[in-house]
């Protein structure tokens, strides 16, 4: 304790400086005392604010030491002050004791008062109070401050517990109020705590499911990895795992779930609990199937619709292992003459009894039957293979079932089928739309040889079908497009060898196959009606050509046109109007129009089909009956024919080509012309190649000629000048 | 089970606190036992800690009256820690009457001791929330009734980043809290540092030790790595120096040896 052994002695003092005096040493005192102890203390004062703090102290500890009567008290007040100046380290105690021991006498002493015995005597008991009153202040401080932090703690606590109760809490309401069920289980899968969710879903009893384990609830459904996943959550392989489950109810009823399972630790990251979140799924698979259900099968008939079927027929390709399929394309023929004249209603009741013969003969596994839309249906049979005729004999199967008539609004309806029978390995190359694609064209061929039975898939007839099929399936865009044209054959009187008119011949421009013939794709429009929009076009465009080449040859006599009718177009109940709506429109006279109609689509006609004819007759438009000859017509039916002309069909004109000319050919034009022209009917001649035939025909008397000794179809513009060479 | 994540941790007090070792290093008595003992063990290397964390206080102190002289009466003490003696409040209110401090700390103990000391006082405030999160401090709803961030703000980060480890990315901290004051606002900062520390490394680095046993790694920073908490702020005078160098009242010399460890400083805002 670094006391300084010699201090200021008691100086001379002028009475009336007395008070200075005593001040003056009062602050030496406090100097030293704030010098001691300063370096022990934890005070932030600086040295000088903490000189003056001490100050009041010193002076406190002077007044004691003269006090009269002596009283200690002031003393334990300065102990107490500085412990609560922060000077509670024990060195601060001891070495203030040591000031007071050494300077407080010496600095605040008055000698005069009282003796130097008495005053060490005084300094001796006020630095025990000193010391006591400290004491008493450092462990009041410390007693004080130990309960303030221990009360701080606690309060720290339970606020932390209040937040852990509000986080349980909340934590209970998420589990007892989750819409989705909560299970915890210990690592054995003794389930411990389930949520009222859960227990609702199981079908409401806890007991059922409360200290039961999860092992329990395998279910043969259960997808291969559920368990794997079970067994890797367990061992603490994996954290969570998210599978589709079911569960037996207590009631043997199943429960579908969407279960997350996750997989609870301790604080050292030991695997502890599973958690298992369960979404109860059961209505909305039970929906799902539905919606699956509906969109895989045919509503009219409950039969498995086109995708449902694609589906298996993938699946049975995709198979492989020596098994083979068989696959019947079955359309209905004629159904849309049953569907326009009974109507949809009855055609629906219709298919709906033909599916249910076609499930009858085909009901054994492995076979399906669908409806792929309107009137085709498919049958699909797989097995291995053996040498039956697994096929064939579906296919008669299903023409037999179609054999007996059906019932329908009193009526016995005849239906029969035109079906493809594709037949191969499983596991081969081709892809389903391929197989079904082959059975639909096989199918085609079916129909075309006259319907009532079934083909076999060739590769050669798929081959030439495909073509056929292609350019059926192009022919709407192909009109849409403008890929049709027009070429024009010259008609020439036989008598002058002038330009009587023209034949309008339609051509397609394909843009793969070039340029096709009438003969290519007329019968595929006819097929599938769009003869009807191409023949009027036809129509409008020849009359259109016929209008302008009269404009602009205005004198030797209007140029006819002649234009060709399919007997679709013949039944089309439009004809008459759209002719006459062409005609109009282009201002040509309806005498320089002349419509060809075959023989064959006039065999057998009735007065019904002959009207339109017969009112465009009268309207003066020329009928020519085309490919006359070929037909077998009975000639007597002629007269009643509202035509005008006859176009011999060009067999009879290659008869004349040989040398010499068949006699028995000549006499059958001469005869047909005589005949014609006993009826008043002109005679046009086709196919005519060279001058003598040309000059035979004449001979026998015919009218008109067309052919390649004249010229052959071209563009509008040669028959222009043609007429014009025929001017001059 | 596991508790949920927004559970808070329970309140351990046989682990060591911080702010109750420093609260003993003061010669308080808000402490218990494991910290005493803590604390004890950390003095065994270096004897003069009390001296260090009275310099803070010193520090803290002088510079509080310096935001006063520049007109700041607001302030946000991050790290408060257990006010015993020579708190902001005090020193700022003693200047003037209607300065408002708001304490932050982590320490759910210290935090629930400030609220029972600072009870009564409106002018004060006290946040529990992390120096590491600055937004839940600035949008603490105590931080709106106490602090007008428009307005110039004293920031004192005292001997608190030498407890955040660089992965706690102290330097975003700071920056993000910079980027919430309004121009004129004063960072006052002090951090530890082997620098200045009248002891060998190695015998200091025994008092590092302590701290991480206790699992609040004291991280020591170099003057250069301190001096980059200010970017975005102007020094004052004298800069980045030994705290008991900082704009001193008394003579230096009479300083405790040491009172010139580790760093303190005053950033302004530009």
């Amino acid at each position: 304790m670094p006391v300084r052994p010699s201090g200021p002695g008691p100086e001379p003092e002028e009475p009336e400086d007395l008070d200075l005096v005593l001040e003056d040493r009062l602050r030496r005192f406090a100097t030293i005392w704030s010098r001691a102890i300063f370096p022990v203390t934890a005070t932030s004062l600086t040295r000088p604010e903490f000189e003056l703090h001490l100050l009041p102290w010193a002076r406190e500890l002077s007044d004691a030491l003269h006090g009269r009567p002596f009283d200690t008290a002031p003393a334990g007040r300065v102990g107490a002050a500085l412990v609560a100046a922060h000077c509670t380290d024990p060195d601060a105690l001891s070495r203030t004791l040591g000031v007071v021991e050494s300077y407080l006498v010496l600095y605040c002493g008055r000698p005069a008062q009282d003796t130097a015995e008495e005053l060490r005597a005084r300094s001796a008991r006020l630095q025990h109070a000193l010391a006591a009153g400290f004491a008493r202040a450092l462990r009041q401080r410390t007693l004080t401050e130990q309960e303030a932090i221990a009360r701080s703690a606690l309060a720290a606590r339970s606020l932390a517990e209040e937040a852990l109760h509000a986080t349980e809490a909340r934590f209970r309401a998420v589990f007892d109020g989750a819409a989705v069920g909560i299970g915890i289980a210990d690592l054995d899968g003794t389930i411990l705590e389930v949520n009222d969710t859960l227990t609702r879903m199981f079908g409401g009893l806890e007991t059922h499911i409360r200290g039961r384990r999860t092992t329990d609830w395998v279910h043969p459904e259960d997808g291969p990895q559920v368990w794997r996943m079970y067994g890797e959550l367990v061992r603490g392989e994996r954290d969570h795992y998210r599978v589709e489950k079911p569960y037996y109810r207590g009631d043997g009823t199943v429960l579908w779930t969407n279960l997350t399972v996750s997989l609870l630790r301790d604080a050292d990251g030991r695997p502890q609990y599973q958690l298992a979140l369960m979404e109860d799924t059961t209505e909305r698979r039970l929906l799902n199937l539905r919606l699956r259900y509906e969109a895989t099968h045919d509503a009219l008939t409950g039969l498995p619709n086109r995708t449902l079927f694609f589906e298996r027929l993938d699946k049975v390709l995709a198979a492989g292992g020596g098994t083979r399929f068989a696959l019947c394309y079955l359309d209905l023929d004629g159904f849309k003459a049953i569907n326009d004249s009974l109507g949809h209603s009855a055609g629906d009741r219709l298919l709906v009894e033909v599916a249910d013969r076609l499930q009858s003969c085909a009901a054994r596994s492995g076979e399906m039957v669908a409806r792929l839309g309107g009137d085709e249906f498919v049958a699909l049979t797989t097995g291995p293979a053996s040498d039956e005729d697994e096929a064939g004999e579906l296919a008669r199967r299903i023409l037999h079932v179609l054999s007996t008539p059906i019932s329908l609004d009193g009526r016995e309806l005849a239906v029969r089928g035109s079906i493809g029978v594709v037949e191969g390995p499983a596991g081969g190359e081709r892809s389903a739309a391929e197989v079904l694609r082959s059975a639909d064209i096989t199918m085609y061929r079916a129909k075309s040889a006259g319907g009532n039975r079934f083909e076999r898939a060739d590769a050669e007839a798929d081959a030439r079908a495909i073509t056929r099929h292609g350019l059926t399936t192009a022919l709407p865009a192909a009109l849409d497009r403008g890929e049709f044209f027009i070429e024009y054959q010259p008609l020439v009187h036989l008598g002058d060898g002038t330009v009587h008119g023209a034949e309008a011949l339609v051509r397609w421009c394909h843009p793969q196959h070039g340029v096709l013939g009438p003969d290519r794709f007329i019968p595929l429009a006819e097929h599938t009606g769009l003869i009807v929009p191409l023949g009027r076009w036809v129509l409008q465009e020849a009359v259109r050509q016929a209008r302008f080449w009269n404009r602009s040859h205005s004198d030797g006599g209007p140029l006819r046109i002649n234009v060709n009718l399919s007997p679709t177009q013949l039944h089309h109940p439009g004809l008459v109007a759209d002719t006459v709506d062409v005609l109009e429109r282009s201002g040509l006279d309806p005498g320089a129009l002349c419509l060809e109609v075959t023989e064959s689509a006039l065999i057998g006609a009735d007065e019904d089909l002959l009207k339109p004819l017969r009112q465009l007759a009268e309207m003066g438009v020329d009928i020519a009956l085309d490919d006359f000859g070929t037909g077998y017509s009975n000639l007597a039916n002629l007269r009643r024919l509202p035509v005008s002309v006859l176009k011999l069909d060009r067999s009879f004109t290659q008869g004349m080509q040989t040398h010499p000319v068949d006699p028995v050919d000549l006499k059958i034009v001469e005869g047909i012309v005589s005949l014609a022209h006993s009826l008043q009917l002109a005679v046009t001649v086709e196919g005519v190649e060279t001058g003598a035939q040309a000059e035979q025909l004449r001979e026998l008397g015919c009218d008109t000629a067309q052919g390649w000794y004249y010229a052959r179809p071209g563009a509008p513009d040669r028959i222009h000048s043609l007429v014009l060479a025929d001017a001059i | 089970m596991e508790r949920p994540a927004w559970a808070p941790s329970g309140i351990d007090i046989s682990v060591p606190s911080v702010s109750r070792i420093y609260d003993y290093y003061l010669g308080g008595s808000h402490n218990f036992e494991v910290d005493r003992e803590a604390a004890r063990k950390a003095m065994d290397f270096m004897p003069g800690l009390p001296k260090v964390m009275q310099a803070n206080r010193a520090v803290m102190r002088r510079a509080v009256r310096f935001a006063v002289d520049q007109g700041i009466t607001q302030f946000l003490d991050i790290g408060s820690g257990i006010p015993t003696f020579g708190n902001v409040h005090e020193v700022a209110q003693n200047a003037t009457p209607d300065a408002r401090v708001l304490y932050v700390d982590h320490d759910p103990v210290a935090v629930a001791h400030s609220k029972a000391v600072l009870a009564g006082n409106d002018h004060t405030g006290v946040v529990a929330a992390d120096l590491r999160k600055p937004h839940d401090i600035l949008h603490s709803p105590e931080a709106a009734v106490l602090l007008d961030l428009d307005r110039p703000v004293a920031l004192l980060l005292v001997a608190v980043l030498h407890f955040l480890e660089d992965a706690d990315e102290p330097g975003r901290a700071v920056a993000e809290l910079r980027d919430a004051l309004a121009p004129g606002s004063l960072l006052i900062l002090t951090h530890a540092s082997y620098e200045g520390i009248p002891l060998p490394r190695d015998v200091a680095a025994g008092t590092v030790s302590v701290y991480r046993d206790i699992r609040n790694p004291l991280v020591m920073r170099s003057r250069d790595e301190v001096a980059r908490f200010f970017d975005g702020f102007e020094l004052v005078e004298p800069g980045l120096v030994p705290m008991a160098d900082w704009r001193p009242e008394t003579p230096v010399d009479q300083e405790d040896p040491y009172a010139f460890s580790g760093f303190a400083g005053v950033g302004r805002k530009a």
